[in-house]
């Protein structure tokens, strides 16, 4: 493998972890443009997205409705994205909400309380939850070589859907009646509200799109590394968090931006530095303490939309 | 009359008193109500390596119950479960949780080796027997010369020797390694690597994962272009499983070889088919080849644990019995427990012979390699991949596709 194949090839690598990283990231960027929370509880809605697609898939496996795979995968992303959203609503409407309007630093803990508890419900009430779990093999397996390079048929599904959910997202954000309502409440919840615009409602459904997301993030995640485990939430919240600072938090498409380039970032760093791979993190993360420093706002914070 | 009644209450009450004083001689105490004795157990029972703790903690408590139910027991065992979530601080504080317990008269203590390091000098300053039922890392017994350390299971030395000298008869050549950050990942690499080399095997890499890391795809997309006859893996199942998924993905057919941390139920659970022809290495023998082992399984099997015991419960169960005999011996006081425990040689356990040397640890001259068939660990010896076998293991099929062997 000559060193433009390996580049390429760690190239792809970077995109696939990314767009994981992306997809946490968006769900980031809407709560704290609309609710101006930051939700850490985010990256264990993720978590539980694919244990619910798991628990459904052994529903769908012991009714024998295997056999269709397109529908299954289908069911899977719908049933999973429904159910994760009506916890998030509900848990968000009971230990959110009240304290949305408190200093952020007390919304954070209650997210961060709310994010173990959602984490060790899964270990204790899924069984033998502390175990890393398979998670089923539904897509295409092949791969395509170009030269060196292998690109695997899974790679290009998920990298394609994950884009088109965040256009998706950003789609109902910018061009809904729905999304202009959210946007409303984002600038200014009280003048929202004397427009007419349903505060409650508003608030529920940026936690229905944002554990939505979540969830088709987590069973993306299954379906790429073949497992999912009850504690995988807790770091892919902390970078999903950081990506969206990177692309500038409360910026949709930043999320894309922030997150590609963490995965990037983390990829040559284990690939070229000494020692890469044992501090790629702290390599990414010193690059975020940069951005912090240096660009609060992000790469394209405030310059598209001043918050979702 | 008052004289009449008076005297019918004396009689009533010497019956009672009577009886009272019969049924306690014949109860189950045999002796008059024994004292209760604490043994705390520390592992992990949250988090990633919760697996393997509850395994540990439930064949503790099978020897705690054993020990309850035999009559002739001098004291009423309690065991006290301790968290220590596979962190090293939360792990400092189960230690001094236990040791500030004065009832609490020894510990069997940590499946994890950073967290078993960093306790050592806990129980020392408390005087507090550590018998360490599932730690390999050698410097937990051999960093120290603290009276109160033991280990029942063997180290990390002794498995990786092997581990290194079978690679060579299998002819293995090159080794890529790839470890986990933490003092159990880092200690089975270093000792590997010294093992590799004295008998000629050539190291490409060496890669260190942080614990929590789940994308591997670039170290191993390192490892793909450098080919190597095996990949070598120093961790613990929950980064072993996505480890071998990803090389599964990527097509890379060398052979995968891990330590005992990989070897757990949910390591052939998780990955299903992608499992079959993993090696494992674990100290002592296969429990079926043990006097005792298969009492221990049936009797596991029969208190109605959910969980099996997985590779060191039955370490966990032998430690709680030698606390248990040091305590029947000379009684509830850590100074003489402690001293007791120094004593034991030769003593005969469902996982070999214990025999403590100076530091401690238990000499434990064998060291068995498992191989995963079908969806289960099984000792390679005894496998269709052994030499001369049905089967041939992963890791031989590509050498010879590679013109290799």
């Amino acid at each position: 493998m000559s060193v433009l194949d390996m580049i390429i090839q760690q190239s792809i690598n970077g995109l696939m972890l990314g767009i994981m990283y992306s997809l946490v990231a968006v769900g980031f960027t809407l709560y704290f443009g609309v609710l101006n929370v930051i939700n850490f509880s985010h990256g264990d809605f993720f978590m539980l997205g694919g244990f619910m697609a798991l628990i459904l898939y052994g529903i769908a496996d012991t009714l024998g409705w295997t056999q269709n795979v397109p529908l299954l995968i289908i069911y899977l992303f719908l049933g999973s994205m429904i159910l994760t959203a009506l916890i998030a609503i509900i848990t968000a409407r009971i230990c959110v909400k009240p304290v949305s309007k408190a200093p952020m630093l007390i919304s954070l803990l209650v997210t961060l309380g709310l994010g173990i508890a959602i984490r060790e419900a899964v270990r204790v009430f899924y069984p033998r939850g502390s175990d890393p779990k398979g998670f089923p093999t539904l897509l295409p397996q092949g791969s395509l070589s170009i030269g060196n390079i292998v690109i695997r048929y899974e790679n290009v599904i998920i990298f394609v859907l994950g884009v088109l959910v965040i256009v998706v997202v950003n789609y109902l954000i910018t061009k809904t009646k729905m999304g202009m309502a959210i946007r409303a409440v984002a600038q200014d919840g009280e003048a929202a509200m004397m427009m007419g615009v349903d505060l409650d409602r508003t608030i529920d459904i940026t936690f229905l799109i944002g554990a939505a997301v979540a969830a088709v993030a987590g069973i993306m995640n299954g379906f790429y590394y073949g497992q999912i485990m009850f504690n995988m939430g807790a770091m892919m919240g902390v970078i999903g968090f950081s990506a969206s600072v990177i692309g500038g938090l409360g910026n949709v498409y930043g999320a894309i931006v922030g997150g590609i380039l963490f995965g990037l970032l983390e990829t040559f760093a284990a690939a070229t530095l000494p020692m890469g791979a044992e501090n790629k993190r702290v390599f990414a993360f010193f690059i975020v303490i940069l951005f912090l420093v240096f660009k609060p706002t992000g790469i394209l914070g405030e310059k598209v939309y001043e918050r979702v | 009359m008052q004289k009449r009644t008076f005297a019918s209450l004396l009689v009533i009450f010497s019956v009672v008193l009577i009886l009272s004083l019969v049924f306690t001689a014949c109860g189950p105490g045999g002796g008059g109500a024994k004292k209760t004795v604490k043994i705390a157990w520390i592992g992990p029972l949250t988090g990633g390596n919760a697996g393997p703790g509850i395994g540990g903690r439930n064949s503790f408590e099978l020897a705690i119950k054993e020990a309850n139910a035999n009559p002739n027991s001098k004291y009423t065992y309690e065991a006290v479960f301790i968290d220590d979530e596979c962190k090293p601080e939360v792990g400092v504080q189960a230690a001094l949780k236990a040791a500030s317990d004065p009832e609490v008269i020894a510990s069997v203590s940590h499946y994890c080796s950073m967290v078993a390091i960093s306790t050592v000098d806990t129980f020392h300053n408390n005087g507090l027997a550590d018998i360490v039922w599932g730690a390999v890392l050698p410097a937990i017994t051999y960093g120290n010369d603290y009276k109160e350390v033991f280990r029942v299971n063997g180290t990390m030395i002794q498995q990786n020797k092997v581990h290194a000298e079978d690679m060579v008869k299998w002819g293995y050549k090159t080794v890529s390694i790839i470890h986990d950050t933490s003092d159990y990942g880092r200690g089975h690499m270093e000792y590997f690597s010294e093992s590799a080399k004295e008998v000629g095997l050539q190291i490409l890499s060496v890669q260190g994962v942080v614990t929590d890391q789940q994308d591997f795809t670039t170290e191993l997309t390192k490892i793909k272009a450098e080919d190597p006859d095996v990949i070598y893996f120093g961790g613990l199942a929950p980064l072993g499983i996505p480890l071998r998924k990803q090389m599964v993905k990527l097509d890379i057919r060398s052979q995968f070889d891990g330590t005992s941390g990989i070897k757990n139920n949910s390591f052939n659970e998780a990955l299903g088919p992608d499992a079959e022809g993993v090696i494992s290495y674990l100290e002592g023998a296969p429990l079926e080849e043990l006097p005792g082992g298969m009492k221990f399984k049936q009797a596991y099997e029969a208190a109605g644990y959910k969980e099996p015991p997985e590779a060191y419960g039955p370490f966990a169960y032998v430690a709680a019995q030698l606390a248990i005999e040091a305590i029947e011996k000379v009684g509830p006081d850590r100074q003489k427990v402690v001293d007791e425990l120094a004593t034991t040689k030769g003593k005969d356990t469902i996982i070999g012979e214990v025999t403590f040397d100076e530091y401690g640890q238990n000499i434990v001259p064998l060291v068995t390699a498992y191989v995963s068939e079908n969806g289960q660990w099984v000792p390679l010896s005894q496998s269709s991949y052994k030499e001369g076998g049905t089967k041939e293991l992963p890791g031989i099929t590509f050498m010879k596709e590679k013109g290799r062997r």
